[in-house]
């Protein structure tokens, strides 16, 4: 439980930001943790499934991450080491906003190395590095219906869903096709998880969807804003949509990284100058700086060297 | 040379100490205290405490206080301070009969039992600047027109007596529905502990509707006035005052009252054209806020009879009438945080666009060429 005096530590002087005493570990009270536990094992056992839970309003703005906090916040115990992700980087503002959270309200150690993390909580991109079995990945997700744009209605989505009536979405894709030759989707595209449920697997790029197919790290999602929790339990088939004759494709770059040189990562574009300089770096900055230290002291920092 | 974005956390400590001096302004001006915003602000404290679902004025006042006047920060910061509270019990419904009225307005009776009773309201005032308060005028020096009026503390504004709604004096006559509660009268659900589900019974929409944004039940209200799903309002009655809020713990197996909270409430009455099985009559919209909240109040109670259209066998045409429309936009927080989160990086969506895009692009020049070339 909060109480007042703690909300002036909260944005007061930053001194005085460095722990929050008052509140329950990882901030949300234990009957809310049981209650979001409940819906996340309800969603384990139906796997692509949005249970409906009581998203709880989170001290950060819905939008932002809030499902995927409480989704951490239940499943996270004193000897979880954490990892904060936002598009694929530990530094961005709002990644380092959550680790600060989790810091301070549950204490426990955090870390920027995949293979370290037995929590990730992950915005829009999948490391690079292949996670392991006993991993837990966390996506925050935007919006879980992945029809949606389709059909606002959730009470007729809910009916499809039920159904299994995928028609709407197939006729898009189709669309596509038949207007542009090829599915013009590049993220945030759908899946049909262990043949039964289309899910959207969260704003990431299309590049990272072939790694959540039988993927031995359990996948959970949480929506806040829209009070949604799915999962992939570990080793489930996640198919990417796609037709015989149009088969799923990821996207590729004609370069490489040019800090790490690394050909198989998601590369951002960077603009270097104002007269249209640019250069791609790796997304993954975890990846990105193991492959720079590697290169700089072979044959240190050897890959898998630390599993929990 | 590109260098990794880094130092994320020391911006975020920075960007506080900037926002404290920023809400602090000239430290030659005396500080904000929180009663002053109580007292003073009366009104935006009312606004924060009904969409932050909340009655504590102290709190709503330093919510405002913190967040700069921002009333939709104000009531992020309250929401996010009441979601963990613990659940102590529910109360009595509130008997809004027996309230103490500071200002009670019937739009449909001329007179009626209780009287008329203008109280404290923006309604007559004539719009123009009151330079006097520039210039921190005290109360003493009241302007001319007002200042041979007696004390209104001496004058009582209302007697304590019930005073009967008007929709219950139309009852009388049978002219408007009923509301008897549902068999074994069932607990509502509480949005704040179980998400939304549609369709949403009406105890669920005048919740979701009591918190929601003010500005935006005003939009929708305003366009059932115009066309979009017209519902011929009148209002009933608006009544502010204080109301007894009241307990029956199981051990005592009677009503205890526990204080006294100022709310607005609002009766629409509706005409109603009949149906095959009913002959015409009036119907009801319903608003209830904390404080003094007419404009929400009405708000409410105008899209509340709007949301009714499936229920009473009218065709869904308008916004206002559509449950998920209305229900699922309605919250302040909701909007805020997702609107407000396209601030968030979205390189690699970007990324993703750009290449798409560009093959777009690429392939509608080749097909411009060799459109060309064949001509």
């Amino acid at each position: 439980m909060n109480a007042p005096s703690e909300w002036s530590a909260w944005t007061s002087d930053a001194a005085a930001q460095n722990s929050a005493p008052d509140v329950n570990f990882a901030y949300l009270d234990e009957r809310t943790k049981r209650m979001i536990r409940r819906a996340i094992l309800k969603a384990v056992a139906i796997p692509g499934y949005q249970v409906p839970f009581g998203s709880r309003e989170m001290p950060l703005p819905y939008g932002w991450g809030t499902g995927g906090i409480q989704v951490t916040a239940s499943v996270i115990g004193p000897q979880d080491v954490l990892k904060v992700i936002d598009q694929g980087s530990d530094d961005t503002v709002n990644a380092v906003n959550i680790r600060r959270f989790f810091e301070r309200t549950a204490g426990v150690d955090t870390t920027t190395r995949t293979h370290e993390a037995t929590l990730i909580q992950t915005r829009h991109r999948i490391p690079e590095k292949p996670l392991t079995e006993g991993q837990i990945i966390v996506y925050q997700v935007p919006v879980p219906e992945p029809m949606q744009r389709l059909e606002p209605r959730e009470t007729e989505t809910r009916t499809l869903h039920g159904l299994a009536e995928y028609g709407l979405m197939h006729v898009k894709l189709y669309e596509d096709i038949a207007r542009y030759g090829h599915i013009a989707t590049t993220y945030d595209y759908p899946v049909m998880v262990n043949q039964r449920y289309i899910m959207s697997p969260s704003p990431i790029p299309k590049f990272d969807n072939p790694k959540m197919n039988m993927n031995p790290a359990l996948q959970l999602f949480g929506a806040g804003r829209e009070k949604r929790i799915y999962a992939v339990p570990p080793y489930t088939a996640v198919e990417s949509l796609a037709f015989d004759d149009h088969p799923f494709e990821v996207q590729k770059w004609h370069a490489s990284c040019s800090l790490c040189g690394a050909t198989d990562s998601f590369l951002d574009e960077v603009i270097t100058d104002d007269a249209g300089g640019r250069m791609h770096v790796c997304s993954d900055s975890d990846y990105c700086q193991t492959r720079q230290d590697e290169a700089d002291s072979l044959p240190r920092n050897a890959p898998g060297a630390v599993a929990s | 040379m590109y260098v990794a974005v880094k130092g994320g956390e020391t911006a975020i400590l920075n960007s506080y100490k900037l926002l404290a001096e920023q809400r602090r302004g000239d430290t030659a001006q005396p500080e904000l205290s929180v009663p002053q915003i109580c007292q003073q602000l009366k009104l935006s404290v009312d606004r924060v405490m009904t969409e932050g679902s909340v009655y504590d004025p102290e709190l709503a006042a330093l919510a405002i206080k913190q967040a700069s006047g921002d009333l939709v920060e104000a009531i992020f910061l309250l929401r996010a301070y009441r979601a963990t509270l613990p659940r102590l019990g529910s109360t009595c419904p509130l008997n809004t009969s027996s309230m103490q009225l500071d200002r009670r307005i019937s739009a449909t009776f001329k007179d009626l039992p209780g009287g008329q009773v203008l109280g404290p309201t923006y309604d007559y005032t004539q719009r123009l600047l009151d330079f006097s308060l520039l210039a921190n005028a005290q109360i003493l020096d009241k302007p001319p027109e007002i200042a041979d009026l007696p004390d209104t503390d001496a004058a009582p504004i209302s007697e304590p007596e019930a005073v009967p709604r008007v929709v219950d004096l139309l009852n009388q006559e049978g002219l408007i529905e009923t509301f008897a509660p549902p068999a074994g009268d069932p607990t509502p659900s509480d949005l704040t502990r179980e998400p939304m589900r549609f369709p949403a019974d009406r105890a669920t929409r005048l919740q979701n509707l009591a918190r929601g944004d003010e500005g935006f039940l005003l939009a929708m209200a305003y366009s059932t006035q115009r066309g979009y799903s017209h519902t011929h309002p009148f209002v009933g009655e608006v009544r502010l005052g204080q109301v007894a809020v009241e307990i029956a713990p199981e051990e005592l197996g009677f009503a205890i009252s526990i204080g006294d909270i100022e709310i607005t409430e609002c009766e629409m009455v509706n005409q109603f054209g009949g149906s095959k099985t009913e002959p015409p009559k009036f119907t009801r919209g319903y608003g209830l806020a904390f404080g003094h909240s007419e404009r929400k109040a009405m708000a409410m109670s105008l899209v509340d009879r709007a949301l009714r259209a499936d229920e009473l066998g009218e065709a869904i045409q308008s916004p206002a009438q559509m449950q998920e429309f209305v229900l699922s936009h309605s919250d302040s927080l909701e909007a805020s945080g997702f609107v407000q989160h396209l601030k968030l990086p979205h390189y690699v969506d970007f990324q993703s666009e750009l290449e798409l895009v560009r093959k777009m692009r690429a392939q509608a020049t080749n097909t411009s060429d060799q459109t060309e070339e064949a001509a």
